[in-house]
């Protein structure tokens, strides 16, 4: 099997974000940057699968956000085999997965793992946008997988807690739903046999793609506007409940 | 070319409030645009009262849509698009339409933006405000590629009357060709009563509950009482006092009620992600510092063992 897996560079979740002053992005200065939570679970299954079912790994990055150090330490030290950085910087989803997926195509992968969206944008679109310019089969929201040859059973989480169990065959995308899997962590050997192994940089010429542009403008960004301050009902439990039910009625209307 | 083509949910034979919002909404942005509105319906029902609700002109494929299957919904729109001629494409944003639009942006070289929680008009072209980063931050997108094609989160538009109109319904055929899965089993919910999804009040509890019982106990119990669908924080699911399914927040599931009562939770980003849009919030907590106080339009900074039960007493009177 050559397993692909896509990995993107994000704002660790937790730090507290500024906007630019053009307000198209944000402030990365200081801001401490991880692979997005989700393709962690992406990496992880990849590299299950690979343990289960053989085959190799190639971990497929895009931009120059400085992803060298992240991709080493948090897939090629976990077992991914290579990595390929297409070093273009797309403006939307659509240009990610045109050299993703050419990516893909040259590294000859038959199954593609990326997490089902990522956690800065937030888009859910690159990977089942892949699947697309591939004419592959994609299954999106994973929480369950299994292989046998070229034909995979997934479950999937709809909304509302609805749950599907389907089934596919290879080639395919699947994005990863938290519950996938436990990720792994990189223990020193391995992160220092990673310096080793194979991180192949290539530009969106050599794969004979282009992201385009020009489709969608990102703009206006600002923390949401802030709600006017509420009101904090005083007294003993039973005296703020009645109150409580009171401006529910009576002020807010929503009893 | 153009026009804004609005995909119109159905379900038991009923269209869901979505339709109303987002057709609502589409004829308010084709007024400024200068052009027209139009309904997609996947699956079998009368769908000539779209009409009422502003639809000019109706496209639907004949079929089981019921159980979403990728293949025959992607396929399904894209004859209905090419029929229509639209250009641009709002959508609900639930799992099949999450899961086949990119598919659609992506074979016509178009743009998409998820989740929407606001749309203009700003130089001819769709403006969509979406959350970003857990919703801690909104961004516009402007969609300058044409098809356009937006997701939009229900509860964001106000639901227009029908007023009694009636649409042209043209049936459009489609061939099945995506590569897609087959649907094997559905897995129905683990939860226990309202939907979370379309209930218009929600209480939910924290891991202060400390245990199933109190859980079931305090906030179903509540729950029960108020009529609303209860939910619970990630650490509360994590702990096995609620089943995942009622997870709220950025890895669960995201709520937009009239009210929703947070009892017992702190207010992390990744809980606001899933409730901040909800119209009234109210929180109990004994923290004073709780995050949750400055989303709140009312709180009560005391015990909720004591509040919770005061509260449903005084609901029952």
């Amino acid at each position: 099997m050559k397993i692909g897996v896509c990995a993107k560079v994000a704002p660790d979740p937790n730090a507290r974000l500024k906007v630019a002053s053009d307000g198209t992005g944000i402030v990365m200065d200081g801001i401490k940057t991880k692979l997005a939570d989700y393709d962690e679970y992406a990496i992880e299954e990849a590299i299950r699968t690979k343990e289960a079912h053989g085959g190799e790994i190639v971990v497929l990055t895009v931009g120059d956000t400085g992803a060298e150090k992240l991709v080493r330490g948090g897939a090629l030290a976990l077992g991914v085999d290579k990595a390929l950085l297409i070093t273009e910087s797309p403006t939307d989803p659509l240009g990610t997965a045109k050299l993703l997926a050419a990516g893909a195509k040259r590294e000859g992968c038959d199954v593609l793992f990326t997490g089902k969206s990522t956690t800065d944008e937030q888009n859910f679109q690159v990977g089942v946008m892949i699947a697309e310019l591939l004419g592959w089969a994609h299954v999106t929201q994973v929480t369950e997988l299994s292989f046998e040859g070229d034909t995979f059973v997934a479950t999937r989480n709809l909304d509302a807690g609805v749950r599907q169990k389907v089934q596919g065959k290879l080639p395919a995308v699947i994005t990863c739903e938290d519950g996938l899997n436990t990720v792994r962590y990189a223990k020193l050997p391995a992160i220092m046999k990673a310096k080793k192994k194979p991180f192949e940089k290539v530009s969106a010429a050599d794969l004979e793609a282009a992201a385009g542009e020009g489709r969608l403008a990102v703009g206006n960004m600002a923390p949401p506007p802030p709600r006017p301050a509420g009101k904090i009902i005083d007294g003993d439990a039973a005296t703020a409940a009645k109150e409580l039910v009171r401006l529910l009625r009576e002020e807010a209307k929503v009893l | 070319m153009s026009g804004i083509l609005v995909v119109a949910e159905h379900a038991g034979g009923a269209f869901s409030p979505t339709a109303s919002e987002l057709l609502g909404k589409a004829t308010e942005l084709a007024a400024v645009l200068g052009t027209s509105v139009s309904a997609a319906v996947l699956g079998d029902i009368d769908a000539a009262p779209l009409g009422g609700l502003g639809a000019a002109k109706v496209y639907q494929a004949a079929g089981d849509f019921s159980t979403y299957d990728a293949g025959a919904t992607i396929d399904a729109l894209e004859a209905i698009l090419r029929a229509s001629e639209a250009d641009m494409v709002l959508a609900p944003a639930a799992y099949a339409y999450r899961d086949a639009l990119p598919r659609l942006t992506a074979r016509f070289d178009g743009a998409m933006a998820s989740d929407a929680m606001g749309l203009r008009v700003e130089s001819g072209h769709l403006v969509a405000r979406r959350p970003t980063f857990a919703g801690s931050i909104e961004a516009d997108l402007t969609l300058t590629a044409r098809p356009a094609f937006v997701t939009v989160r229900g509860n964001s538009f106000p639901k227009v009357a029908n007023n009694g109109g009636s649409a042209e319904v043209v049936a459009v055929s489609f061939d099945k060709k995506t590569p897609s899965v087959t649907v094997m089993e559905t897995l129905a919910p683990d939860t226990k009563g309202i939907d979370l999804g379309t209930a218009d009040k929600v209480v939910a509890g924290g891991r202060s509950l400390g245990s199933q019982e109190k859980f079931d106990a305090l906030i179903r119990n509540l729950g029960e009482v108020m009529g609303a669908g209860v939910g619970a924080s990630r650490a509360a699911t994590d702990a096995g006092y609620a089943p995942h399914a009622e997870q709220i927040g950025q890895t669960g599931q995201t709520v937009s009620p009239s009210l929703y009562l947070a009892v017992g939770i702190s207010g992390a980003i990744q809980h606001l992600a899933g409730m901040r849009t909800s119209k009234v919030i109210v929180a109990i907590n004994k923290d004073p510092d709780a995050p949750i106080f400055e989303h709140a339009s009312y709180g009560i900074v005391n015990d909720l063992f004591e509040v919770v039960p005061a509260l449903a007493d005084e609901l029952r009177s």
